[in-house]
């Protein structure tokens, strides 16, 4: 729980600064750094247990179906980190108290810092190598919000995407490298990872999960040739880039390499790929750095450079190495971050950055300016300071590399060089600056100290290089002890850090590497010169470009797929379908399965022909409306004959009846629209159309035929068996209906009474234009209700009543039931609207529809619900029998009251929609005559050119 | 008799399909339907070929598969909901876009020359 507590306590103050900002900035300050100091002292707690030896766990279950466990470690390693997160974290806050102007939000700052300690504590305290890419995204995020912080300017908005496309690829690759080490380990916990480091070198996959970790630890720690985008997140404000980009976040990189040391390093790709990944880092960013007139340009590639350093020291892959890496991470957070913060005040102080106008602050702020000398001759790596020591180290290390042979020389040569160039920028650093004559055109002069306690995270940042430089063995040692143990395990080396060793070779490159420096910045005019005038790329316009590239590819293809065409994406889905199908088709070696197949019937045969002529001619003359939808009800009725035959008589009535209503619902659409369609579509697009619908007609008749010819397995027996004893009826489709699959029909009659109610409301308010002649310009006849066709129809209506309920009564035992009811019901009404008009109806029938389609539900429901009151779940039925006089042995079933339920629904269903789409020709009619020639057969005429 | 079920669902699904692709309400909604009815064929049809058998109990001998029967049944009355809800919808869009086009406009490109 202490562990978990160290992460949660940082997002305590995020929150915090927002209610305490109103109080002032000193109290929202202190209300940001509770959550921290409680951290921080938490973790001073612990520190004597880790420096034993002793590792903290503590596992929390989270998604333990994807292997992702809360589950974290406190070990050396991650106590030094941590610690120095937490406390580089709480200098920021209190130095970010002074730096941002009082128009920039502090709580704002505040908080995006506070999740992002929160997230970087994450990553150095997780176990789980899932949930340490978890947080590495979240810090990759709030990286960008803070580079962004100030959104107003163009840089910062750029210079924060920039920063994100890069360390989120990485990120992505690192989750495609831990995902494959999952699979080889079976586990993302780091404790197995580590046990099986053997499997994992051992694997053919090992070079891909290497690669791919390595990624993603590169482009977050900046190395080449991903560097590019941390001199650009320089836009951040400055107590960010002190905080993220140089003590921390950058660090997350680093901090992998040393995390997965134990399972990954050790083989010569580990070597090669990141020695010289380091070594060319170290290089680029040393020497440009010293080129840069920005401050914090100067110092982002110094920062580079020495990332470079230690991933390079990384790379060694010897203990000693691993150890002056560990080791040169605390010391670059150190005086780096102090760096940082001396520019901010400088910056701060003076309003500009530019070290060709900045000269001579030693005479305006001379304590300011201390501390950055001594911080940059940390930087420098002169003796007595913490810099220096680390960089012995590197040196030393790099003459013992001796596994390239006889070219061995290159790493002590390169190290050097990289020396000299770092002396001579941290030179320039401090005689830019603070001498080199009068400031030249400040925006603020003249400049001064800044506020007290701006200054004093500064000093204790300095402080400690100094008595780390001086009294290492009383300081760092014991973090360094324990962060090794917790990288290198048993293979820890005996090592002693001293400040003297005697004159060796490490000592004469130091020496060649100050005076190498010194001579180098005193020769700058020309070297300036030089830089200045070869070729450079500016990063920033070519990631540009390159972002706008990819957009308008993507454009591209966008406008391909998705050209604002519902004709188009039809297309598009109809052949992505069958081009889905036909692949997982593919593999099938045959069609037929082993079921024989039966013989074909003369009479099925004519039946066939008749639907497939129905159908063919309903696209060979679909431009003739009318004439297509005739014969598709020719299509219909015979689906129902294929109902009849093959055993389904429930299947015929419902088919017949449902047939009936459509044809009548699409002949009265058919009146609002154009009775032709024009003939538009080109050759190309016809034959492309054919083709496509070939293709799905034929895949269909292959899926159809394969099934039908392979024996099934079906749960058909259960319902048999259970029908008349669990449900009551004989009629298994019906009892299946209303009762064992109750709640799907109940959701059925839910959707009609939605699709009806839907459609009422379209209808609401809609005016068409009415056509006063149909498609062949003959004018619709005066009289449209023919007296014959409503007195038969009135005379029918009693009888076709009568025929629904009684077959309404008998559908739990024979064919029937409240769909086909319903239907039936709704046939017989709708004939009357059709012979006597929607006025006439109206006023004999004044059902208001939607209300009788919503009781339908409501009754089937509330059925539903009854059986709760005997304890039953919803929808259990019950049935007995009674004995009515006459009519004999009744069954009443509970089942029944549902299936009222259903009838209703469809009769209020289906008469809602018709009624109303009848009723919109009514109104349409009467008051507006022939006013609406705008519309009047303008389609048809184009379709008939 | 598999055989010729299997060209009745294939025909009904092409044709189907084609009226699908055209560019106007009315044709498309004859596609839809014609689709339906392959689809339920298709779905009945899952429950084999069974001619003379029986889904009453004591009546006949025999039994077919209900499950199938009893799920197309309800497919059924679905899809003339679905069908009038696709309807009035392309009557709303004919008279809010002033043309009855899936795309609501009539590309110049489309119309052939």
């Amino acid at each position: 729980m202490t562990l978990l507590s160290i992460i949660l306590l940082p997002m305590l103050g995020a929150l915090l600064p927002f209610a305490t900002e109103r109080f002032g900035r000193t109290l929202c300050a202190y209300s940001a750094a509770l959550g921290p100091l409680c951290a921080l002292g938490i973790l001073i707690g612990s520190a004597a247990g880790v420096f034993s030896g002793q590792v903290e766990y503590a596992s929390f279950s989270w998604l333990p179906s994807l292997g992702l466990n809360l589950s974290l470690r406190l070990d050396g390693l991650g106590l030094m980190f941590a610690l120095l997160i937490v406390g580089i974290g709480l200098l920021v806050i209190l130095y970010a108290r002074y730096y941002l102007s009082e128009r920039d939000s502090l709580s704002k700052l505040y908080a995006l810092l506070q999740l992002f300690m929160m997230a970087m504590l994450g990553i150095v305290l997780s176990n789980n190598l899932l949930l340490l890419i978890v947080f590495w995204e979240i810090t990759s995020l709030v990286s960008f919000l803070l580079i962004g912080y100030w959104s107003g300017q163009t840089d910062a908005r750029k210079g924060a995407r920039m920063a994100l496309a890069v360390t989120g690829a990485g990120g992505l690759c690192l989750l495609a490298g831990a995902l494959l080490i999952e699979r080889v380990v079976g586990s993302f916990e780091l404790g197995a990872i580590f046990a099986a480091a053997d499997t994992i070198k051992a694997d053919p996959s090992y070079p891909v999960i290497l690669v791919l970790v390595l990624l993603g630890a590169f482009t977050k720690s900046a190395q080449f040739p991903f560097q590019f985008w941390l001199p650009h997140a320089m836009s951040a404000p400055t107590p960010v880039s002190a905080y993220l980009h140089s003590a921390t976040m950058v660090k997350a990189g680093v901090f992998l390499l040393a995390r997965m040391y134990p399972a990954l390093a050790g083989t010569d790709g580990w070597f090669y790929i990141v020695t010289f990944t380091g070594m060319a880092t170290l290089l680029f960013g040393a020497y440009n750095a010293l080129f840069k007139h920005d401050l914090k340009g100067l110092l982002a590639y110094s920062t580079i450079s020495h990332l470079g350093l230690i991933t390079m020291l990384l790379g060694f892959s010897t203990e000693l190495a691993v150890v002056a890496a560990i080791f040169h991470i605390i010391n670059h957070a150190t005086f780096k971050a102090s760096l940082f913060m001396a520019a901010g005040i400088i910056d701060h102080e003076t309003g500009t950055r530019d070290m060709r106008k900045i000269n001579g602050m030693w005479k305006y702020m001379p304590h300011t300016a201390l501390l950055a000398m001594v911080a940059a001759l940390a930087m420098a790596g002169v003796p007595l300071l913490n810099g220096f020591l680390s960089k012995e180290m590197f040196f030393s290390e790099a003459l013992h590399i001796e596994s390239m042979g006889m070219f061995s020389w290159v790493f002590p040569v390169m190290a050097t060089l990289a020396g000299v160039f770092s002396v001579a920028y941290s030179v320039r650093f401090i005689h830019d600056v603070f001498f080199n004559g009068e400031p030249i055109d400040l925006p603020k002069y003249p400049p001064h100290e800044p506020p007290r306690y701006m200054i004093v995270p500064v000093e204790i940042l300095v402080a400690l290089c100094l008595l780390v430089g001086i009294l290492p063995n009383f300081t760092v040692a014991p973090f360094l002890e324990a962060a090794s143990l917790a990288v290198l395990g048993e293979n820890k080396p005996d090592y002693h850090i001293a400040i003297w060793h005697g004159f060796n070779l490490p000592l004469m490159m130091s020496i060649v590497a100050t005076i190498g420096g010194v001579i180098m910045y005193t020769q700058r005019s020309g070297l300036f010169a030089f830089y200045e005038r070869k070729f450079r790329h500016d990063e920033k316009i070519v990631f540009e470009s390159r972002v706008q590239l990819s957009v308008r590819i993507a454009q591209l293809f966008t406008d391909f797929v998705q050209n604002n065409s519902l004709q188009r994406y039809m297309a598009l889905l109809i052949g992505a379908a069958v081009v889905a199908i036909a692949c997982s088709l593919y593999p099938m070696s045959q069609f037929q399965g082993t079921l024989g197949v039966s013989e074909i019937e003369p009479v099925s045969l004519l039946a066939a022909i008749i639907l497939i002529v129905g159908a063919l001619g309903t696209v060979l003359l679909h431009h003739n409306r009318f004439a297509a939808l005739l014969l598709m009800s020719v299509v219909g009725l015979v689906v129902s004959l294929i109902f009849v035959r093959y055993s389904a008589p429930d299947l015929a009535l419902t088919q017949i009846s449902v047939e009936v209503v459509t044809i009548v619902l699409l002949i009265l659409a058919l009146y609002f629209l154009p009775q032709m369609t024009p003939n538009e579509s080109g050759a190309k697009r016809v034959g492309r159309d054919i083709a496509l619908a070939a293709a799905a007609g034929i895949g269909m008749g292959l899926i159809t035929f394969a099934m039908i010819t392979r024996p099934y397995e079906t749960l058909s027996e259960f319902y048999v068996a259970n029908s008349v004893s669990g449900g009551g009826g004989a009629n298994i489709v019906n009892v299946i209906l209303v009762d064992f699959r109750g709640f799907d029909t109940f959701g059925e009659i839910t959707v009609l009474a939605v699709a009806a109610v839907g459609i009422y409301a379209m209808l609401n308010g809609l005016h068409l234009p009415l056509p006063q002649a149909d498609g062949e310009g003959r004018v619709w006849d005066k009289q449209p209700h023919p007296p014959i066709l409503a007195v038969m129809a009135r005379i029918l209506l009693p009888l076709a009543l009568m025929v629904s309920v009684y077959i309404f009564l008998r559908g739990h035992n024979a064919p029937g039931g409240g769909f086909i009811a319903g239907l039936v019901t709704s046939v017989a009404l709708i004939l009357q609207y059709v012979a006597s008009g929607t006025g006439w109806m109206q006023e004999r029938l004044k059902w208001k529809y939607r209300r009788v389609a919503v009781s339908g539900v409501l009754i089937a429901a509330i059925t539903g619900v009854g059986s709760w009151f005997f304890g039953y779940p919803f929808l259990t039925s019950t049935f007995s029998h009674i004995h009515w006089p006459i009519v004999g042995d009744f069954e009443l079933a509970s089942a029944m009251a549902f299936d009222t339920g259903v009838y209703i629904t469809v009769v209020g269903a289906t008469m809602l929609i018709l009624a109303h789409l009848g009723k919109l020709a009514q109104t349409s009619h009467s008051p507006r005559p022939a006013t609406s020639k705008v519309y009047k057969n303008t389609e048809v005429t184009r379709g008939e050119d | 008799m598999e055989i010729l079920v299997a060209v009745v669902i294939a025909v009904l699904t092409s044709c189907g399909v084609y009226l699908l692709l055209r560019g106007r309400t009315f044709p498309i909604i004859l596609g839809l339907t014609l689709l339906t009815y392959a689809v339920n064929i298709f779905i009945f049809v899952s429950g084999r070929l069974n001619p003379g058998k029986s889904t009453i109990i004591g009546v006949g001998e025999g039994y077919t598969d209900p499950l199938p029967q009893a799920l197309v049944l309800t497919a059924i009355v679905i899809s003339f909901a679905m069908t009038a809800f696709v309807m009035v919808l392309a009557l709303r869009a004919r008279a809010e876009l002033g043309n009855d086009h899936v795309d609501g406009r009539i590309k110049v490109e489309d119309v052939k020359s």
